[in-house]
């Protein structure tokens, strides 16, 4: 017997309040994706992402949409890892981000890592929209295996626009059935955790930063637009985590 | 069509300049990635990942411009499928010598109008694309000279770089030929789909470490390839 996946799709919206903090008219959760607002700090609205049941499974397509308003501020962050799991379905799981940031909002995506266990088939597709003057950043962070485990395949795809240009489309496939050499010297090398993160400020039209390697497996690089990208590798959650952070520290 | 075009665009003495870049090979032989022919540290799984990556990239662009996709909105997609600004800069340096030797290998208005477009160069597989077909070659053509091109720079580097055996590294990429045939034939199948839908629907596969070496290599002060 199989059986369907599970559909489901969370929205947010975030909206300048007027009184100097940010609203969230639409907060809807589904099935296994549950949203909570956590305390807000200033300006910013926090919202956390809670796994409610185990996945995506095999067969699962899960969708977080969220749109940003003009002025609005957004925090979001999640309660724990996304674990992507075998499924008894048949076919590979799927999971959509859709991210929509007005003029003068600002969306800080900085959710737990992705995990993508053995036997599991993940797609990922990442797609963020900006209009001029919006603020962004983004993170993502993939752990192939857990502890001493071979990966599953994942294929994860970054769209990150700008006034309908697209800044960066970048995608990842790793994992068995994965185009050979993903695990050779050109591309991981053996590490197991890799990771991205994109940061979008307007002031950034003035004064991009420079190229820069972080050590021998990390680099900042400035894309084409007001915007860099950190890309790192390591060999844990832990230290691909730390790098990261401080990428994002480096850029003041 | 003239097959013999295809020989002259795809020989490494065609003077397009690319006998200065390594394809990141002199990085990944100095960070003791590459330490022989095959094996895990391997030239062979460098240029096999390389291939699927930005090679599959390059070849989808190529085979794109060669359709007759706008060269100007392919450029647009090669910068936002190459977030290292040390490749960008390799790219469009490689684009403007090789323009300058198909211009004068075979005279075309396109190739014209793109060299005016990006005085400084475009990314190097839209102007192959173009090179291909101002020389009447098609879209497979154009992707079987940039895949090639692809695993053959960091194979002549290697031997350099390595000292290895060049009937070894001549081994890995006849080993690797029948990839080459695959990576070519998406490649073709993502440019017509460019020329429909746009140029989403190209390839977008990166290679973490061929961008984080890039920038590593761009440091140093002393190297002895350009990329």
């Amino acid at each position: 017997m199989t059986t369907a996946g599970v559909r489901a799709t969370a929205r947010i919206s975030a909206r300048d309040d007027g009184r100097g903090g940010t609203a969230l008219p639409v907060l809807e959760g589904d099935g296994p994706l549950a949203l909570r607002r956590t305390r807000a700090s200033g300006a910013e609205a926090r919202v956390m992402l809670v796994g409610a049941m185990s996945g995506p499974l095999g067969g699962d397509h899960f969708a977080v949409e969220a749109d940003v308003g003009e002025g609005a501020r957004l925090h979001v962050g999640s309660a724990a890892a996304t674990i992507a799991l075998p499924g008894q379905g048949k076919g590979e799981a799927r999971y959509d981000l859709r991210l929509t940031i007005a003029a003068g909002g600002e969306l800080r995506w900085l959710p737990e890592q992705l995990i993508s266990v053995k036997g599991s088939e993940l797609e990922v597709s990442s797609l963020v929209e900006l209009a001029p003057g919006a603020r962004l950043v983004f993170r993502e962070e993939q752990v192939l295996g857990r502890a001493g485990e071979e990966p599953g395949r994942l294929t994860s795809r970054l769209t990150v626009r700008l006034g309908g240009r697209t800044l960066l489309d970048q995608e990842v496939a790793c994992g068995p059935g994965a185009p050979g050499g993903w695990d050779g010297p050109a591309v991981l090398a053996g590490c197991r955790a890799l990771g991205q993160l994109v940061v979008v400020r307007p002031e950034f039209e003035e004064r991009l930063p420079e190229p820069r390697a972080l050590g021998e497996y990390a680099a900042i690089s400035p894309l084409v637009g007001p915007a860099v990208l950190v890309t790192a590798l390591a060999g844990d959650a832990l230290r691909l985590r730390r790098v990261l952070d401080e990428a994002l520290a480096s850029l003041g | 069509m003239t097959r013999a075009a295809l020989l002259v665009l795809a020989d490494g003495r065609f003077p397009a300049g690319g006998h200065a870049h390594s394809g990141g090979a002199e990085a990944a032989v100095k960070a003791g990635r590459i330490t022989g022919a095959s094996g895990a540290a391997g030239l062979e799984e460098f240029c096999q990942g390389r291939l699927h990556t930005a090679g599959l990239v390059s070849a989808g662009l190529a085979a794109a411009a060669a359709l007759g996709a706008d060269p100007v909105e392919l450029d647009g997609a090669a910068d936002a499928r190459t977030p290292s600004a040390a490749l960008r800069v390799a790219a469009r340096k490689l684009g403007r010598q090789l323009m300058r030797a198909a211009r004068a290998t075979w005279p075309s208005g396109e190739l014209d109008a793109l060299a005016r477009e990006f005085p400084k160069g475009a990314h190097q597989p839209v102007v192959l694309g173009l090179a291909a077909r101002a020389a009447g070659l098609g879209a497979e053509d154009a992707a079987y000279c940039s895949v090639y091109e692809c695993v053959s720079g960091p194979a002549t580097a290697t031997v350099r770089l390595l000292s290895l055996d060049p009937f070894e590294a001549t081994g890995v990429l006849a080993r690797l030929a029948p990839e080459m045939d695959v990576v070519v034939r998406r490649a073709v199948e993502a440019g017509r789909r460019c020329v429909d839908e746009g140029v989403d629907a190209l390839p977008a596969g990166s290679a973490p470490l061929l961008e984080i070496s890039a920038e590593v290599h761009a440091g140093w002060p002393v190297r002895l390839f350009a990329s």
